[in-house]
């Protein structure tokens, strides 16, 4: 079951996410993302089974993340179909991973996802889908993560997630400016407005989003044409 | 019709696996050169490091064997860099079916990042793997390392320089960009090949 929270909690049931998968490839998305979000938290092993049913449905580039934590893993993902994976929780708590991935299977797999809350000034890094604040701040750990030979960040404002008030555009171009490596824009996206934001003020190498798609109210090729329109290179 | 792909030890081929399977084709994955021989179409995917891969398939003759086919055969990504004569990832001599050196992309700005990962559009496409395919089409790249535009070249790309992304020299056909990740375009050319 797909499902869809807001800030994080309070998910909604939003349909079959193999369904969905081959729905959104045949629509024209440019990459489909599986986040199994409490994989962590509930100290589960992102579900390989339900991976590889999905990869065998579509044909556009597929991450995979929630609950990897080791190489066995990645191998295992990678060899389910899946062509990037997304770490988050367990490079915060073991950053030496991120170079072990890139090392062995090259930086274009390894994405790091940071789930981050602005809070007295400050960008907090969040472990377990938003649940575990740590010590560490969005713009040093994803500079670090990078360094560490990260391929591309992808960045969920916590606050913005689910509101489909808009992306947190600041933090994205702060972000795209300090780092060498791709910067996707995650949390918040409600109108076809806030995804030409998160490109044009916030600087993203990609927009991300979940509810709008599940739920119906923007349908892929029309927020396409519509970027398109505002001038942003974008596959129709 | 039987679909043969290569198996060596630079994996990830279930993508391609699910693609011809689409196509309602249930390839073979082999190393057996009876098997590769016999097929009426090889594939030749993979993601990978170059010497490494190289120094499996002479271990294995599958460079004698891959050298040798005379049916229509699709090399895919780090598949088309082995093909070409040299590569500078590991500084090996490869099969040397098209007469071409691979590169290493080297980034002039910070904007210009490598790998050159994402969608990107094709040029001067000809020939019968692009038939129905028009210029501009995204397809998927992710790689480091490049061929150059040649005379070979059936299709080109712009990323820091310009680069092959598809060749062809009699019976062998390879695309840098990844065919089982691109799209509807994607599964026309894998049509297109079949069709060959």
């Amino acid at each position: 079951m797909t499902v869809k929270g807001t800030r994080f909690v309070n998910f909604r049931e939003a349909g079959d996410p193999v369904e969905l998968g081959e729905y959104y490839s045949r629509q024209g998305a440019d990459e489909l993302v599986y986040l199994d979000i409490t994989a962590s938290y509930e100290g589960r092993t992102t579900f390989t089974d339900l991976v590889k049913r999905i990869a065998a449905r579509i044909n556009i580039p597929f991450t995979v993340g929630g609950g990897i934590h080791s190489l066995a893993d990645v191998d295992r993902l990678l060899n389910a179909g899946a062509d990037k994976v997304s770490l988050n929780s367990a490079a915060l708590k073991n950053p030496q991973i991120i170079e072990e991935v890139a090392k062995n299977f090259g930086s274009q797999v390894c994405v790091i996802a940071i789930d981050a809350n602005f809070e007295d000034g400050n960008w907090i890094c969040y472990l377990n889908g938003g649940r575990v604040p740590t010590r560490r701040t969005l713009f040093e750990w994803a500079a670090e993560a990078t360094d560490r030979g990260a391929g591309e960040i992808l960045f969920t404002s916590i606050a913005h997630d689910g509101t489909h008030g808009g992306y947190a555009c600041d933090a994205l171009r702060e972000l795209h400016r300090q780092l060498s490596v791709p910067v996707i824009a995650s949390g918040g996206a409600g109108t076809m407005a806030h995804f030409k934001e998160a490109f044009v003020e916030g600087e993203a190498d990609a927009a991300l989003a979940a509810g709008v798609f599940h739920f119906g109210e923007i349908a892929i090729p029309e927020l396409k044409k519509y970027l398109s329109g505002c001038g942003i290179p974008i596959r129709l | 019709m039987e679909v043969a792909i290569v198996k060596y030890n630079a994996g990830n081929i279930y993508s391609v696996l699910c693609a011809l399977r689409h196509l309602g084709i249930e390839p073979v994955v082999s190393d057996s050169p009876e098997v590769l021989s016999r097929a009426d179409k090889v594939l030749f995917p993979g993601v990978g490091e170059a010497s490494s891969a190289m120094a499996y398939l002479r271990e294995h003759g599958l460079d004698r064997v891959i050298v040798g086919l005379t049916q229509p055969v699709l090399a895919i990504c780090i598949g088309m860099q082995l093909l070409c004569s040299h590569s500078e990832e590991g500084d090996v001599d490869c099969l040397g079916l098209f007469d071409t050196e691979v590169r290493r992309f080297v980034s002039q700005t910070s904007e210009q990042k490598v790998p050159h990962m994402g969608w990107n559009t094709l040029r001067g496409l000809r020939g019968p793997l692009f038939h129905g395919i028009d210029e501009g089409s995204h397809v998927y790249f992710v790689h480091s390392y490049y061929a150059p535009v040649s005379a070979d070249c059936i299709a080109a790309c712009d990323y820091i320089n310009p680069f092959c992304a598809a060749m062809n020299k009699n019976n062998f056909y390879a695309t840098q960009f990844h065919v089982e990740k691109s799209g509807a375009v994607g599964v026309r050319i894998l049509e297109n090949f079949l069709a060959l």
